[in-house]
């Protein structure tokens, strides 16, 4: 490596720890985004003048990703853009995985410590790449939401990881030997079934947890190439990104009160919904949008909960346009965010964003509890989890202690859903039993716009 | 390219390693939670730092080698691109609703 190469190197770390500074504010975020990317250009850059390249190939891999890279990203729909993540994200760790490889093809006999590296390089960048796949399968509804479980899970992924870890001992105490590469070869294919292994358990509740922390892994990922390449910029960026992933991951896991250990390990609602369902019976009261229009119009106090039954039906536009007729009407209207709403932390926040949705008028729980005895109407969107009230009320519940938004002590509760059934935790919500909760069965997106066209006719009624 | 690595050198290479892992954790303390999803995204695209690895291994001699670091180099920009300029447009909608 030439000089200038880890001068400018230095530079592209510089770059990155202001862009990842900037990026956690709201009015320097985007600009923190082109700042980090200039960093990366800088690091490309100072790359290409190592002498000695075959630029050929380098620029077919560039044009080829760069294209797929910004075709996909242009295209994605906003609802779909935790399944996108993801697919980033695999992608990421299979090029760690990778690059781990073609060292170690090229060297052969590496140093012990080289070896180590690589060995870590191909089992986090993999399990990063196969977990994201089922993320992916998962989030995208190609693979079921719910926890996939079989019995002695635990067991065999604990098996199956010492098993990687014994290849990858063999294959660092001889790596130029035939045995080497095919220790080698037995790593690589354990760290890709333990990608999946380790996800399948986990249920779509809890994808915003782990989509947090295989955005980690893939940072670790990164880092661990750079130890194989002795490149600090690898090491450095990949470490922020290993840090920053897993404080993001801790943040996601207070959110829901629960341990890290619990998420991974827990196989959430899998099992739990019979024993849960006790103390969620009663009538349910279902209504027509045409009355829940005469109480909302008579509402001076309106919050909306939105959850990903509104990412799903893409009823946000519809959801804004409510609102807008609701304030119209003189009544105040806010959004209770939940952290975990969603399928990705802060899901609910890039949907309300691209439907203009003012952010001044986004609460968080705690913010909008101490305020929900005033609140005349809520309108809980596709949300279940979030406002199940078994987490404050039911010890027995899987949910139990996670804070929630209180919309069950509004004055009415309007619960728009397609059917009476459970949310991606698998829980049973007592919230559709309760004396002020009326069921607005239907697509959400119909729904919200069945009550927008009440209003409208209102309206020209009226003029 | 790279001769075998002495104890200093990876002595140092661990130094940098554990200060940017702290680095990393002192920038992202209290970030509000409107913008996680952005930050994930944003901090995403630069784990694809790894396309520098990827760039020495599709340029290195030796066939093979070569079909895997061109493979690795197509994720890693995947990433990287595609990582950036979704991030961009997510905040560009923020920026647009918000103020």
């Amino acid at each position: 490596m030439s000089v200038l190469t880890n001068l400018l190197y230095i530079a592209a770390s510089v770059f990155f720890i202001y862009g990842l500074k900037m990026l956690g504010r709201a009015d320097t975020a985007r600009r923190g985004n082109l700042v980090s990317a200039i960093g990366m250009l800088l690091a490309v850059v100072a790359t290409l003048l190592v002498g000695g390249l075959n630029l050929v190939w380098v620029a077919v891999g560039v044009l080829v990703g760069a294209a797929i890279g910004a075709v996909a990203a242009y295209r994605v729909k906003m609802t779909a853009m935790p399944e996108m993540v993801a697919l980033f994200n695999g992608s990421g760790g299979l090029a760690s995985l990778l690059v781990g490889w073609a060292e170690y093809h090229r060297a052969l006999l590496t140093p012990t410590f080289t070896a180590v590296a690589i060995f870590f390089a191909v089992l986090i960048g993999g399990v990063a790449f196969t977990g994201s796949l089922v993320a992916f399968g998962k989030l995208s509804e190609r693979l079921p939401g719910r926890p996939i479980l079989f019995p002695n899970q635990h067991l065999y992924n604990a098996a199956l990881g010492a098993l990687a870890l014994a290849f990858g001992a063999m294959f660092a105490l001889a790596p130029d030997t035939v045995g080497g590469y095919l220790a080698f070869a037995l790593a690589l294919l354990a760290a890709l079934v333990l990608g999946v292994t380790l996800v399948i358990p986990i249920g779509g509740a809890d994808m915003p947890i782990v989509i947090s922390l295989l955005n980690a892994y893939s940072g670790i990922a990164a880092s661990a190439a750079g130890f194989v390449l002795q490149n600090n910029v690898l090491i450095v960026a990949g470490s922020l990104v290993g840090a920053s992933g897993l404080i993001l991951t801790s943040i996601m896991c207070k959110a829901m009160n629960r341990s890290l250990t619990n998420v991974l390990f827990g196989g959430f609602g899998a099992a739990q919904g019979a024993s849960a369902a006790g103390g969620a019976q009663g009538e349910v009261r279902a209504i027509t949008a045409d009355d829940a229009y005469f109480l909302l119009e008579a509402a001076s106090n309106v919050l909306i909960v939105p959850g990903y039954g509104m990412a799903v039906a893409q009823a946000q536009h519809a959801v804004k346009e409510l609102a807008d007729l609701l304030e119209e009407n003189g009544a105040e209207v806010r959004y209770a965010i939940h952290p975990v709403a969603g399928r990705m932390p802060g899901h609910m926040n890039v949907l309300l964003a691209e439907a203009n949705v003012p952010y001044e008028q986004l609460v968080e729980p705690d913010d909008v509890n101490p305020t929900m005895d005033a609140v005349d109407v809520a309108i809980v969107i596709g949300a279940n989890d979030v406002v199940n009230p078994a987490a404050r009320e039911n010890p027995g519940s899987p949910l139990y202690g996670m804070p929630i938004i209180d919309v069950d002590r509004a004055r009415t509760v309007f619960v728009l859903k397609r059917s009476l059934a459970s949310g991606f935790s698998g829980v049973e919500n007592p919230l559709f039993f309760k004396e002020n909760a009326r069921m607005l069965f239907g697509d959400a997106k119909g729904t919200v716009s069945q009550l927008v066209a009440a209003f409208k006719e209102a309206l020209r009624d009226a003029a | 390219m790279n001769p075998p690595p002495d104890t200093h050198t990876l002595l140092l290479l661990l130094f940098i390693f554990v200060l940017a892992l702290f680095l990393g954790r002192e920038l992202i303390t209290k970030v509000p939670s409107q913008l996680h999803t952005p930050l994930m995204s944003g901090s995403n695209a630069i784990s694809g730092i790894t396309i520098v690895g990827a760039i020495l291994a599709a340029g290195s001699e030796g066939a093979f080698s070569t079909a895997l670091g061109v493979v690795a180099l197509v994720a890693a920009t995947i990433n990287v691109v595609g990582g950036y300029l979704v991030t961009d447009r997510m905040l560009g909608m923020f920026k647009k609703g918000g103020r």
